[in-house]
């Protein structure tokens, strides 16, 4: 029975095996051959040490860490709400958040880019208000807004899923032992919440950190990002090699998130799916 | 016994229309064990939730020693809480449970150190200290809620149901530790249940519920024996309640015959409530029954059988270690000091309003 059934998984095998695994492994080859000779070689990597892939990489994770910052600064209070309210009217909200991600990620993100212009939504109520213009556009707090818009359901989802698992009679309980409002988050919901944290801050983290079509749109190609140099590599440098070499570089700092995140969340609770 | 510590004046509370509790009055002594006794939907979850500062009542204050207490969040009460679901804390070990609340209360080490051995000693569950909730079973986690309550030192203890979800054997057990702590403690215990027996065995003071008011409240002799009304005498025990007419003081008729009782003061040819024990009803010779019947059921319950008899058309259950068979004619015998009287309810309301004591 068990044998038989693991044949229902060969579709997916051959799935993984074509669009996961063998694309993987040549990341790595071309990360340790020459473009010229296709011989083993380190130089790639010696290529990517350089300062402006430096920069870029620290950028990247400078503003990936702020936008997965704001993300769980705006989540957590709006999951505890949403815990707490009657059922149906918290599944509504959810709705509301988890509308948006219905929609195309181009078209949200090219709605930013309307909204931030110089001459756009946001500068024209400004400038009807008799306020000073603002800056946005090509900035790296567009790229910040933009990610955080993209990615806050991710992080709302998985606190939301754990929080409303925590038993009321738990927190009642820390009451009745004498806790006030503030102990009993801190000792009771928040580390009980902390599985959706980790969660939620993986998969707010690494798209973020890997993304060049935010940088893109919302920085107007003035503002590189670690995913606009592999793009670079790849599309218009055409040096597969060199691009590869990167992506291993990134690769590291996602496989170390996913790694903290396994790590607290053995029971799955705050997976999103 | 002692005096008042906890008084609860006019509490009515509603949820969403439906009102769970009707000007709910009643006191707690000191040093009692009292249980709320009800079905599900009574409001005896309510009024103790009440009590332990979950639910703030429509209109009526509670008074603890004296002092009004209505509004004061759980946190600063005088009182600790059992849950039914016990309630741990799931990423804590047991010792840290039990100290969670001496903490807040900023002991000394050594002080939260000896309670917890004091604690897991008095609930027989020395060596536990470093383990997780969820590697003990219901009734071990059942002790530590316990625990985690009375190192507080609470003046009264209050339990939801706490050994609802525990099986039989189980249940017996912790029935006699509760007593033992109570007595070894010297707390007040308030205790809500919808299990009679539980109530019986372990109270000093049942107060019985019924949609929303109380029913009757006394010892559990009181509240077995002398019921003081159909609901009372059905939800405690199994019991024949019969429709009969109060003739005149000391006797009444039921199943169309005369049967001398101990009543009085109820006047003459009134309807009444007749509420006859299994346990009272003797199987006698046919001829030296007050009526005759015939045995037309019969289940072996271990201690006792129980029978079925039909007499004048109306099935009496009868409870006896001598086993009469099916189709037996037999007589019935009741001691006149064994029939228990009881006012009808004139509507339907009355049969939940309040008893007063």
């Amino acid at each position: 029975m068990k044998n038989k059934r693991k044949w229902l998984a060969a579709p997916y095998g051959v799935w993984a095996a074509g669009f996961i695994i063998i694309p993987l492994l040549m990341i790595v080859y071309y990360a340790f051959t020459s473009q010229e000779s296709g011989q083993f070689t380190l130089s790639n990597f010696s290529s990517v040490f350089t300062a402006t892939t430096m920069k870029a990489l620290g950028l990247a994770l400078v503003l990936a860490v702020l936008s997965t910052l704001i993300c769980l600064v705006l989540a957590y209070p709006l999951a505890m709400i949403l815990a707490g309210a009657q059922v149906t009217s918290s599944a509504f909200i959810v709705l509301i958040f988890v509308l948006p991600m219905w929609m195309n990620f181009l078209l949200r993100t090219f709605a930013w880019q309307t909204l931030l212009e110089n001459n756009g939504v946001i500068n024209s109520i400004l400038q009807m208000l008799g306020l000073p213009a603002l800056h946005l556009i090509n900035t790296p707090a567009a790229i910040v807004f933009g990610m955080v818009y993209n990615f806050l359901p991710f992080m709302i989802l998985p606190i939301y899923n754990v929080l409303i698992k925590i038993d009321r009679d738990v927190i009642e309980a820390a009451r009745d032992l004498g806790a006030g409002a503030w102990m009993t988050f801190r000792r009771i919901t928040l580390p009980l919440s902390v599985s959706g944290i980790i969660s939620g801050v993986t998969m707010v983290f690494v798209p973020s950190l890997t993304t060049f079509v935010i940088s893109d749109l919302l920085g107007g190609g003035k503002i590189l990002l670690i995913g606009n140099l592999i793009e670079q590599e790849f599309k218009q440098l055409n040096d597969w090699n060199v691009g590869s070499a990167m992506s291993m570089i990134l690769m590291v700092f996602i496989v170390i998130s996913m790694m903290v995140s396994s790590k607290y969340d053995r029971d799955g609770e705050g997976a999103l799916f | 016994m002692k005096n008042k510590l906890i008084d609860l004046v006019g509490i009515t509370k509603s949820f969403d229309d439906v009102t769970v509790l009707d000007d709910l009055n009643l006191y707690i002594r000191e040093n009692e064990f009292l249980t709320l006794l009800g079905p599900s939907g009574c409001g005896k979850t309510t009024t103790l939730r009440i009590i332990g500062g979950f639910e703030q009542p429509d209109s009526g204050k509670v008074l603890f020693g004296g002092a009004d207490i209505t509004a004061l969040p759980p946190n600063r009460r005088q009182l600790n809480t059992v849950f039914q679901r016990y309630a741990l804390f799931p990423h804590m070990t047991i010792e840290e449970n039990i100290a969670f609340g001496l903490k807040i209360r900023k002991k000394s080490q050594t002080y939260i150190r000896d309670k917890i051995r004091y604690a897991l000693k008095l609930v027989n569950l020395e060596g536990y200290e470093t383990r997780l909730p969820s590697a003990l079973s219901g009734g071990q986690q059942q002790r530590v809620a316990i625990a985690r309550a009375i190192v507080n030192e609470p003046k009264v203890l209050l339990l939801d149901e706490p050994l609802g979800a525990l099986d039989l054997k189980l249940r017996q057990d912790m029935q006699y530790e509760l007593m033992r702590l109570k007595n070894e403690l010297g707390i007040t215990f308030v205790y809500v249940t919808h299990d009679q027996e539980e109530a019986l065995t372990m109270s000093d003071t049942i107060v019985v519920m019924n949609q929303g008011y109380i029913q009757q409240i006394g010892t559990p002799e009181d509240i077995y024996n002398e019921p003081q009304n159909a609901f009372v005498a059905d939800f405690i025990g199994d019991s024949n309640i019969l429709d009969g007419i109060m003739i005149e003081d000391r006797l009444v008729e039921i199943l169309g015959t005369k049967f001398a009782c101990v009543d009085t003061g109820f006047g003459k040819m009134r309807p009444v409530d007749v509420v006859l024990r299994p346990e009272d009803l003797e199987l006698v010779p046919p001829e030296k029954g007050i009526v005759k019947g015939r045995v037309t059921n019969l289940i072996f319950k271990g201690v006792h059988y129980e029978m079925e008899v039909m007499v004048n058309g109306t099935a009496l259950i009868v409870h006896g270690t001598r086993m009469a068979a099916v189709g037996d004619e037999v007589g019935i015998f009741v001691d006149p000091f064994n029939i228990q009287i009881m006012n009808k309810p004139e509507s339907e309301d009355e049969e939940a309003v309040s008893v007063e004591e």
